[in-house]
């Protein structure tokens, strides 16, 4: 009887935190507000300022192999006819080529949705950034864990 | 060559945006790994991608080897008029890849 009684609260415990995980694994990333070092991204800022609101950047919580990693990036419109999105550019902390891709829009588009596949070498934060027309910046960032790291360099 | 698949629906509304997906079949070799000699296998990844819509780019991506390998994209387009959706790539190596889409504009 007491065994059992000690194990319910603990069974749904375990069940509340399953539940949290998974949420949590669901929900896109939220903004960082502190920047990760990567010079390469500091260089590009230049000073300005990014917003840290409008763009949405997720990737998994927890990556099993940093060979294909998906990642989606979203930013809320309309825009039309004020700024449009000029570029996205992605930025790795770990990665030996900080610059992982600059996504260009030649045309303006009002559904700003792209869905790829990155190579990560190893836990990180990975950043980005989104020009506009009239040259404001949006920015927002993910962490992502990876347990089986990309070989990206050389190991 | 069948090195990409391309889905593209087939018609759109004029002014609305339409999807594209696009998956590449490329080793995007990063350059970091070794053969079975230990030699250095050189780095080649795609470059550049870009499509153009009724002979005009609308949509680009700077490539590096940040992106894997068989590298797949998803992004949206807006309706203007029927007509071809290219596709164009380029890798390390200077090798080219190409496809093609139609698309009808109701």
């Amino acid at each position: 009887m007491r065994a059992t009684a000690r194990l319910v609260p603990g069974r749904r415990r375990i069940l509340r935190a399953a539940a949290a995980m998974l949420a949590l694994r669901a929900l896109p990333a939220i903004a960082a507000p502190e920047l990760p070092d990567i010079p390469l991204l500091s260089q590009f800022l230049a000073g300005r300022a990014a917003r840290w609101e409008r763009l949405r950047l997720t990737l998994p919580v927890l990556a099993d192999n940093g060979l294909a990693v998906p990642l989606k990036l979203a930013m809320a419109g309309p825009f039309a006819p004020g700024p449009t999105v000029r570029a996205i550019r992605l930025f790795s902390e770990k990665n030996p080529v900080p610059g992982m891709a600059v996504f260009e829009f030649l045309e303006a588009v009002e559904r700003i949705e792209i869905d790829t596949r990155v190579r990560l070498a190893g836990s990180q934060k990975v950043v980005a950034v989104a020009e506009m027309s009239d040259g404001a910046l949006y920015a927002a960032a993910a962490e992502v864990i990876v347990t089986i790291a990309a070989c990206l360099d050389g190991s | 060559m069948a090195d990409s698949r391309v889905s593209v629906p087939k018609e759109a509304r004029r002014g609305e945006p339409f999807e594209v997906r696009i998956s590449i079949r490329h080793p995007m070799e990063t350059g970091y790994r070794t053969d079975e000699s230990g030699a250095p296998v050189p780095r080649n990844v795609i470059r550049r991608f870009t499509c153009r819509y009724g002979g005009a780019p609308v949509f680009a991506v700077q490539v590096t080897s940040g992106i894997a390998a068989n590298p797949y994209f998803r992004f949206f387009v807006t309706a203007r008029e029927s007509g071809a959706l290219e596709f164009e790539w380029v890798d390390d190596a200077g090798v080219r890849g190409e496809a093609r889409a139609e698309l009808t504009v109701a």
